[in-house]
């Protein structure tokens, strides 16, 4: 799905935890997440740090987006 | 001492009969017994070879402790020092192809025994390890054990023998892009002359140099200026809204769907769950956002660090979906994406 949909010229951040996959498929920006089955969260963690590890996470997928790249890149 | 040659095992928390997805995040252990395919395995060796142990992890433990699985594994390897390492067979199945995938690898490379697993030719472990290992061709879901486990077993005793492995196809194992040299009593040139004639009466013609099929997408150019871009958020997660109306299914996905969220500040429940059938669900229908993070995007659009969300979210479930249908998906979602002037997009998976 990332590929075919970055084929329209589109850029595409996959924010995945197995990046290996990610890569396999074709991803070009990738951002490694937490864990499988929560991504973008942490349930050990109180809300409100939660929160602001899913804010930070997103803002790099963000970044990923706005920085020009050549080849495939983890945004770290 | 018993002169069979000696086998170790790897299977996931599910083959091990350990459970479910509810199960995905033990730790990994070792028994000193068979366990699931491993009993099946062992029949169909003629009493040749005899699985001497069980190695079993979870398979989300597996892809977040890549390190310490992996020096678990290695470590009962060098203790029990098999003569041939086996695992799976992970038919479609990403999480369990990756870890038999990297396990193999390891293995092959630290302690240079032959190695054999199974996988459906779209597992997103092949790649990792198809140089490395023997990986029977399997078809896509567990119904094909029967008829994986007789060519794994066959392999494995030719493999601990030292016996000639035959062909790719001859053998049933994915081509490991190697090449042979063989004896033929036919000389190049007349081969290629005959391959072109039966080329140009429309023939079956086999190539022997099969080329390998490239299909990359250059990355997109960068968004300028991310005060300005709408972006769009997709995920392959499956978070529907309550009831999920489009009755995506929950695993072998043959259709996504859209939902308007321009009026939502969150993905939250109940309103919205998982229908996702490969992980466990308890995290994300707790707060949806763990999967597909809206409630992030919308205070960035707030914030005006974005310029705006796009109107719709995008989702369908990654489990076992064919690479042909993915690629349809992706497709149509592009499609609507550029239609509607969409700058960039966040995509996540679990």
């Amino acid at each position: 799905m990332v590929k075919e949909i970055e084929r329209y010229g589109i850029p595409i951040v996959h924010m995945a935890t197995i990046t290996t996959i990610s890569q396999s498929v074709g991803a070009n920006r990738i951002v490694p997440t937490v864990a499988i089955p929560h991504p973008v969260g942490n349930p050990t963690l109180k809300p409100e740090d939660e929160k602001a590890l899913r804010k930070e996470m997103v803002k790099r997928a963000l970044d990923a987006l706005a920085t020009d790249i050549t080849e495939t890149t983890h945004f770290e | 001492m018993s002169d069979k040659f000696k086998v170790l095992y790897y299977v996931n928390q599910f083959f091990g009969q350990i459970g479910g997805e509810d199960k995905a995040g033990i730790e990994p252990e070792f028994r000193k017994e068979k366990v699931g395919p491993a009993i099946g395995f062992e029949s169909k060796l003629k009493s040749e070879g005899e699985v001497i142990g069980t190695l079993i992890c979870g398979d989300n433990y597996f892809n977040e402790h890549k390190e310490e699985s992996l020096s678990f594994v290695m470590d009962v390897i060098k203790k029990e020092a098999p003569d041939i390492f086996v695992a799976g067979p992970a038919f479609n199945a990403g999480r369990y192809g990756v870890a038999c995938a990297e396990i193999c690898k390891a293995v092959a490379d630290e302690m240079g025994i032959p190695v054999v697993t199974g996988m459906y030719i779209e597992n997103p472990g092949l790649d990792t390890c198809r140089k490395e290992a023997y990986v029977i061709e399997t078809s896509d879901s567990a119904g094909g054990m029967r008829k994986a486990l007789p060519s794994m077993a066959k392999i494995t005793c030719k493999l601990a023998k030292g016996l000639e492995i035959g062909s790719p196809e001859e053998e049933g194992f994915i081509a490991r892009g190697m090449r042979k040299s063989l004896i033929v009593e036919k000389r190049g040139s007349l081969r290629a002359v005959e391959m072109l004639l039966k080329r140009l009466k429309g023939e079956e013609f086999e190539t022997e140099m099969p080329m390998p099929v490239f299909n990359i997408v250059e990355p997109a150019a960068a968004i300028k200026d991310l005060s300005k871009a709408t972006i769009a958020l997709c995920t392959s997660g499956g978070i529907v809204p309550a009831g999920n109306p489009d009755h995506i299914q929950s695993a072998s996905a043959q259709k996504w769907g859209k939902y308007d969220v321009s009026g939502r500040d969150a993905l939250n429940a109940p309103d919205f769950y998982t229908t996702h059938g490969g992980y466990d669900p308890v995290y994300a229908n707790e707060i949806p956002d763990r999967v597909a993070p809206l409630d992030i995007l919308k205070e960035f659009e707030k914030e005006g660090y974005i310029g705006k969300v796009n109107n719709y979210f995008y989702t369908t479930t990654g489990t076992g979906t064919s690479v042909a249908n993915a690629v349809k998906f992706g497709t149509e979602i592009g499609k609507e994406l550029k239609e509607a002037g969409v700058d960039g997009v966040i995509l996540t998976s679990t």
